[in-house]
């Protein structure tokens, strides 16, 4: 089993220029500046790489959209989304603290693939210790010639600087991030225009995850084939999965899209601790629908996840046992994202609030059966295109799943005037 | 008024942005890092010096949930309250922590050591539940822990 | 035009708008609140759901958002559905969670846009059983009330105050369901736009605090549609009365001149006319007690009729404030030979020259709202935030102009406000700002040049002469200003559709000749600009057709030759001349006679005053700055002392026989006296619907169907209901007798339509969203343009200034509040309104205190110092029109010392 992205992480320690270089970093790079932009992206689509930011988009054919040549519109950016506040989501932590290079060599393929002159790593708040990290690697590529003007004597210019958020789940929202890189009130933008004609300061950008950028030097180096074959499945490559919550082993591993879900959470993450059951999991992240103990032999890509009713999303896996309340699992993701809500469109910044009122009042014994069908009618008020972005979507997706695995448990906590699971 | 140190400081990341206004949310965390917290009258200079109203400043501020517009401890604690914490039991150590510093969240001991908040989600949920000191990132928390890593800020 | 299916029912309709506007204009009900005609679609508050189907076989649908929704050919949609139609109803009740219930004592309360919307989108129960976010409330100044809680977020303010208004001291703070719209800090909202955050928010949070002072319910105010007096632009608004008092000023659409705005001064400045100053009964002066006594209206007539007998000779003093009818009447009455323009030589002169540039150069005189689509800016002297504070408003949608073509290439939408707003970030089309200090359209400015008017004459100048060799050279130039004049000249060459703007506040003639050169200079080149001029007052344009004479010469004539009595008309001389020369003026008559509504030193003067209504109370025609004539109507019958200066000086008229076999009856008989005399001004007549128009032969009700307590008005008095007055002039009713349904455009005094009690409203009169009204007229031009393009270049070019020793020319400065006449009698305008002040630059200020004495004219007054560094140096800046500041006549060199 192949584990291009983490392989030569050590824990506790990030890998310095001279050490990438020495498991073939900067290969990559090196046969990129041999290729057109163009023959870039068409590696990438042929790669099949799919962004592991929430959304699966594939990655080549979004790079295809900006405007390329002498008569596109300058500078355009390219921006590593390295928000990751989705709860239950700490992946891209570890690729940034342990192999910033590589991540910095796939932001410098991927500005040449769009022809980027300016980039920017956009880090979440909390990562204190990767920024450090970051800011190291970067000083060691522009050091190296690997980063500003003529790299590696291509001709290709490319800056790249790190921008750490000052908090706000919605920042991780490509557009959102946008606004806040240009020291706005971090609101989503409408869509259309995409940031890919019309993005940071207005000009053609592409946002792509942490995780998604890290891929890229492999697919360079290795190719596409490689890529195609190290997945067991329709979905190329690999993927960072983890959990947390109740089992025996939490933590995060690098394997091939294609996995079951059986098998991360058996073999990987151990199992339930002693004398809990398995109730349910969010497969990807907060905003992810539940799904239960008869989707454990799914497999674990794009497809597979839809198929069962839920989404691959950031690939973290919180897991639910059966000795904690799912009412009081769901109240505590609903504040969440009612604190979280931008405050621009009114389905999310006025709903959300009354799902969290409602859910605690269930939690707190004093919830009515008629409070079941107002929480059902939000989760269709806010479904997806009917917010201004897919947070509130999102915020439904753990509501409705719940409601539907689990409503006996709403209903007891009804009828009892409390929390079963409290004592 | 700013210091010449703040002012140098947010002044290195003009040159990151195709106008100076784009740094506000630096300059911003500029100043909290030397002060804690950002005062209005912090408020004032920083649109001084980015040719912006504080209007236009503190829209920016109060948007964003770790820029401190009220003065804040020495140290500032933040206790990760998101699910996965949350289901490992979270709420049992911010009562520990609340009833050790006699204060609740969001307010700040007598002594002004700590200032104690929730933010959502740390991204170590594999090490739930967790809090960041300042700067430091503690996981697998129980009350003895807490207790050990307070002694540490005293 | 492309086909829609709404509803199975098919429509031809333009694609430009989005879905939404294209189904208002269809006269569709959806429901709305962030997207605003003016501003764009921003998909904020998500009401306007509408189902859309991807073809014929799609019965399922998928909700969407119909303002973020292009229109394009073959669409299906539906606002009937009854998914959508849930959706919709969710939504206003998920905007209702927050707000309070509180309607009962809400301003807003019978006109609320979030009212007519609950109702229309379906929620009638309350189902969220928690408590509601709170906020506290700002203090923002004496204009506008703050009502957080009733916040909807919307985010219309803001869009407005910032982004439309470029106003930068209003903002939204927090996030989530905390969002707040306010100030950094309590404080005085600075942006000259501020009151229609009043309209533009369509609930309570922002409402008009001097309407709270003498609050009524909408559907209680007699309402009618007038023209603000406030500067020369003429913006339309609708003024609405209760118990003889005005209440409150809004807005009135009118697609060509203000659009669906007005200025502060505009809509807050008219206390004047429930002031205790005001005349209501006639005043002689007693010949015993030689006080000023009030008598009766028979004793009014007899003066006159005694003066007759006499055979008097009458000197007419006419007013730029004063409608055409009541000037032609006073003409008509003392003759023309001896009627006077109640204005200063200076300000005549300039209106002249200004219609005259109107008229006779090759450019085109757009409308106000037409200049929003200029692409190339140069403002010639003009602080117009201060001097016709609406033009700045249209001036920011101008500097955008050229930016938009960027959007429209890349098949952005440019209703799609964020998306312009993001693609476009900060971008500016060019711009330019010549004037003598700093103005509030600097910001946008390309360039700013800081000069005294004769030398921004002159770079007006070098502009036209760059741009055509064959006008006249200017000498003596520096680089950078050769520079700028050839920066501005590529611009406007460049330019799919230059406009020059400029005026007469300046007081300097050369500007304007400046502004003439350049436009016939880049027709010369094949391009045809626009020129924009803005006069002193509400109708110098209107006084200036009647007559060409001035004051200066009133006062030569009156000294020179014998005259009896002096009729003033609405109007005070000693804003005009200087005092000295108003006083020797006025002793030169036996009788002197006012003709006004407010006291003031002239009315101090009279032998006899005439007490007339304001423009609230009578009815009358102004021509605005672009030569527009438009009819404003009068709101309330005020009694039977307080008549129009017009109807009045008919009456008089007809104790001497003086009607030279005119019928002088309503306001159509001295409409057509005029345009007998002044055949070029037939227009006037088309201006408005007569006193005989009928609909469904029923006349126009002031009042609503719901007006409330006619019949106990006067119970204190009389139990009886009195008769209601009677209008024979217009072709409105003073009640709420007459056609209820839908107004037409051209007299409409009301915004209100079945399910739609808020301003919103409009869209139901307008033929398209945006554009004009149902059988609505916005006004007439009345210029004369058959000598257009006539125009050769103006040759005299003025010296470059030189700053002397210790001597300073005098620079005339504006302000909103304060530099006019009337609106300070407004207590908010008072209390914005600067003290007298001299602005010098900071170089010429050396060993002067805060204090300084300042010799103007013949005069020396005290004033406080303010320093810049803007103005040039050797200018010394000097407010005009603020109480205390007395007549100043400009160029003007002053000696200052302390
Ligand atoms: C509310 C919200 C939060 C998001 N947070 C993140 C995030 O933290 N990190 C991330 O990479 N993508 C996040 N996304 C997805 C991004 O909008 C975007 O799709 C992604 O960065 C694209 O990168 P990819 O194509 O490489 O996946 C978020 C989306 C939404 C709606
Ligand atoms: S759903 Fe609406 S309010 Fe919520 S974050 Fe997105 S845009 Fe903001
Ligand atoms: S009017 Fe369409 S979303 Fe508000």
């Amino acid at each position: 089993m192949e584990r291009p992205l983490t392989q030569h992480i050590r824990p506790g320690e990030y890998l310095t220029a001279a050490e990438y270089r020495k498991t073939g970093g900067y290969e990559g790079l090196k046969k990129a500046l041999k290729m057109t932009p163009k023959e870039v992206q068409e590696t990438v689509k042929r790669a099949g790489l799919r962004g592991r930011g929430g959304a699966g988009f594939p990655t080549g054919l979004k790079w295809s959209f900006v405007p390329l040549g002498p008569d596109a519109p300058r500078p355009k950016y390219l921006v590593a989304n390295g928000d990751e506040m989705e709860p239950g989501t700490f992946k891209d932590r570890l690729l940034i603290e342990g192999n910033p290079h590589q991540l910095i060599e796939g932001m410098i393929i991927s500005a040449y693939a769009i022809e980027a002159e300016i980039g920017y790593i956009f880090l979440r708040w909390a990562y204190k210790k990767g920024a450090q990290i970051i800011e190291k690697a970067l000083a060691e590529a522009y050091d190296a010639g690997l980063l500003g003007k003529n790299i590696l004597g291509s001709g290709f210019n490319f800056d790249l600087y790190l921008h750490t958020s000052a908090g706000r789940y919605i920042c991780g929202e490509e557009t959102a991030l946008l606004n806040s890189l240009e020291g706005k009130r971090a609101n989503p933008r409408p869509k259309p225009p995409f940031p890919q004609t019309s993005g940071l300061f207005g000009k053609p950008t592409i946002v792509n995850n942490i995780e998604t950028l890290s891929n890229v030097p492999h697919i360079l180096r290795n190719g596409a084939d490689w890529y195609q074959s190290i997945s067991l499945s329709e979905d190329a490559g690999t993927k960072l999965f983890g959990v947390s919550g109740k089992v025996k082993n939490p933590g995060l591993w690098e394997l091939p899209l294609g996995i079951t879900l059986r098998e991360v959470l058996e073999e990987y993450a151990g199992g339930m601790r002693d004398g809990l059951q398995f109730k349910g999991l969010l497969p990807g992240g907060a905003s992810t629908d539940f799904l239960t103990k008869d989707h454990l032999d799914i497999k674990l890509d794009y497809e597979g996840v839809a198929e069962a009713g839920s989404r691959l999303g950031t690939g973290t896996m919180i897991v639910l046992d059966d000795k904690t309340c799912v009412v009081g699992m769901v109240r505590n993701l609903e504040h969440f994202f009612a604190q979280e809500s931008c405050g621009w469109c009114t389905p999310c910044r006025e709903g959300l609030p009354w799902t969290e009122k409602i859910l605690t009042s269930i939690e707190n014994g004093t919830g009515k059966m008629e409070d079941l069908d107002i929480l059902a009618g939000m989760t269709k008020t806010l479904a997806p295109g009917n917010t201004f972005c897919p947070l509130a979507p999102g915020a439904m997706e753990p509501l409705q799943s719940a409601l539907k695995y689990f409503r006996e448990d709403f209903e007891r906590h009804i009828k009892e005037k409390r929390c079963p699971w409290r004592s | 008024m700013l210091s010449e140190k703040e002012i140098k400081e947010i002044e290195e990341h003009f040159a990151h942005y195709p106008r100076k206004q784009a740094a506000v949310i630096e300059a911003l965390k500029v100043v909290q890092f030397h002060r804690g917290y950002v005062s209005d009258e912090n408020v004032e200079d920083i649109a001084r010096l980015l040719e912006m109203t504080p209007d236009e400043v503190d829209s920016v501020a109060t948007f964003y949930n770790l820029i401190f517009r009220k003065p804040v401890g020495e140290h500032v604690i933040l206790m990760c309250d998101s699910v996965s914490c949350w289901i490992m039991g979270y709420e049992n150590l911010k009562d520990h922590l609340s009833q050790k510093l006699g204060i609740d969240i969001g307010q700040t001991t007598k002594d002004n050591r700590f200032t104690l908040l929730t933010i959502p989600c740390l991204g170590a949920c594999d090490r739930a539940p967790a809090m960041m000191v300042d700067n430091e990132l503690y996981g697998n928390l129980t009350p003895e822990k807490i207790d050990e890593i307070l002694e540490k800020y005293k | 035009m492309v086909k829609i299916n709404i509803d199975g029912k098919d429509y031809e309709v333009e694609p430009k708008d989005n879905l939404l506007q294209t189904l208002l204009s269809l006269k569709i009900d959806v429901p709305y609140f962030c997207w605003h005609p003016a501003m764009g679609s921003v998909g904020s508050c998500r009401q306007c759901a509408v189902k859309k189907y991807a073809d014929e076989k799609d019965t399922k649908g998928r909700i969407v958002m119909s303002c973020m929704e292009p229109v394009v050919d073959g669409m299906r949609i539906s606002v009937d559905d009854p998914e959508v139609k849930q959706f919709r109803a969710n939504l206003i009740e998920l905007t209702m969670t927050d707000h309070p219930h509180d309607c009962p004592v809400c301003d807003e309360g019978g006109e609320c846009h979030l009212q007519d919307v609950t109702l229309m989108s379906g929620h009638n129960y309350r189902r969220y059983e928690y408590n509601k976010r709170t906020h506290k409330n700002q203090y923002l100044g004496p204009f506008i009330n703050h009502e957080m809680n009733r916040c909807i977020a919307c985010y219309r303010c803001v869009r407005f105050y910032r982004d439309y208004a470029g106003g930068r001291d209003f903002n939204v703070f927090a996030s989530r369901n905390r969002v707040y719209f306010g100030r950094y800090e309590d404080g005085v909202l600075q942006n000259e736009f501020s009151g229609n955050l009043v309209e533009v928010c369509p609930t309570g949070v922002f409402t008009d605090k001097i309407f709270k002072e003498h609050y009524t319910r909408k559907w209680d105010l007699t309402t009618a549609p007038t023209i603000c007096q406030n500067c020369s632009l003429g913006c339309n608004i609708i003024a609405g009365e209760r118990y003889g008092t005005i209440r409150r000023i809004t807005s009135r659409y009118n697609e060509k001149v203000n659009g669906y705005f007005i200025c502060d001064r505009g809509r807050f400045g008219y206390e004047y006319v429930n002031s205790d100053l005001r005349l209501r009964e006639p005043l002689r002066r007693g010949q015993a007690s030689g006080q000023l006594e009030e008598v009766d209206q028979k004793t009014v007539f007899n003066y006159f009729e005694k003066l007759f007998k006499k055979n008097a000779r009458f000197l007419g003093i006419g007013s730029p404030r004063a409608s055409l009818e009541a000037n032609h009447a006073l003409q008509m009455m003392v003759g023309k030979d001896n009627f006077f323009a109640g204005v200063n030589e200076v300000d005549q002169r300039l209106t002249l020259k200004a219609l005259q540039i109107l008229r006779e150069s090759p450019a085109e005189v757009p409308s106000l709202r037409e200049t929003e689509n200029a692409d190339v800016v140069v403002v010639l002297g003009e602080d117009v935030t201060n001097t016709a504070p609406m033009l700045a408003l249209s001036l920011r949608q101008a500097s955008r102009k050229r930016p938009l073509e960027l959007p429209e290439k890349m098949h952005i939408p440019t209703w799609n406000e964020r998306a312009v707003d993001e693609l476009l970030q900060d971008e500016r089309g060019p711009f330019f700002v010549l004037t003598p200090t700093e103005t509030k359209l600097d910001d946008i400015a390309t360039a700013t040049y800081r000069q005294v008017p004769q030398n921004i004459a002159r770079l007006a100048q070098a502009v036209a002469h760059y741009i055509d060799p064959e006008a006249p050279e200017v000498s003596a130039l520096t680089d950078s200003e050769k520079a700028l004049a050839k920066q501005i000249g590529d611009e406007l060459l460049n330019a799919k559709q230059p406009l020059i703007v400029s005026g007469t506040s300046l007081q300097d003639e050369t500007l304007l000749e400046g502004a003439a050169n350049i436009a016939i200079a880049l027709k010369k080149r094949q391009k045809t600009p626009w020129i924009f001029l803005t006069l002193p007052e509400a109708n110098s344009a209107g006084l200036a057709l009647l007559d060409e004479k001035n004051l200066n010469m009133a006062f030569e004539k009156a000294l020179s030759e014998k005259y009896d009595a002096l009729i003033v008309l609405e109007n005070d001389l000693y804003r005009r001349l200087e005092t000295d020369k108003v006083d020797k003026l006025l002793d030169a008559f036996e009788h002197i006679i006012v003709l006004h509504y407010l006291q003031n030193p002239t009315t101090d003067k009279a032998n006899l005053i005439v007490p007339v209504g304001p423009f609230t109370e009578t009815d009358g025609t102004m021509v605005n700055n672009e030569g527009r004539a438009q009819r404003y109507f009068q709101v309330f019958y005020p009694g039977d002392t307080i008549k129009e200066s017009w109807r009045w000086l008919g009456q008089i008229m007809a104790k001497g026989n003086l009607q030279k076999e005119r019928t002088l009856n309503n306001l159509d008989d001295f409409i057509d006296a005029l345009i007998q005399d002044y055949p070029q001004l037939s227009a006037v007549k088309d201006a408005a619907p007569d006193a005989s128009f009928r609909i469904a032969g029923q006349k126009i009700p002031r009042q609503s169907h719901r007006y409330s307590g006619r019949t106990s008005m006067q119970a204190h008095i009389n139990v009886s209901e009195p008769k209601p007055p009677e209008d024979p002039d217009t072709p409105m009713s003073f009640t709420m007798e007459g056609y209820q349904g839908p107004q037409p455009g051209a007299v409409l005094s009301r915004y209100w339509y079945p399910g739609w009690n808020s301003v919103q409203a409009l869209n139901k009169f307008q033929i398209e969203v945006g554009g004009g009204l149902h059988d609505g007229k916005p006004g007439e031009r009345v210029l004369d343009l058959s000598a257009k393009e006539g125009m050769s270049y103006f040759t005299q070019i003025p010296e470059p200034f030189a700053a002397q020793e210790n001597n300073f020319l005098g620079v005339p400065l504006y302000h909103i509040f304060g530099s006019e006449e009337l609106s300070i009698h407004t207590k908010g305008v008072a209390e914005l309104t600067p003290k007298p002040y001299i602005l010098l630059n900071e170089a010429d200020t050396e060993g002067l205190g805060d204090q300084v004495k300042v010799q103007i004219n013949d005069r020396t007054v005290e004033l406080e110092l303010r320093k810049t560094t803007v103005l040039p140096k050797g200018a010394a800046g000097l407010p005009v029109g603020l109480p205390d500041m007395g007549a100043i006549k400009f160029p003007v060199w002053i000696k200052i010392s302390g």
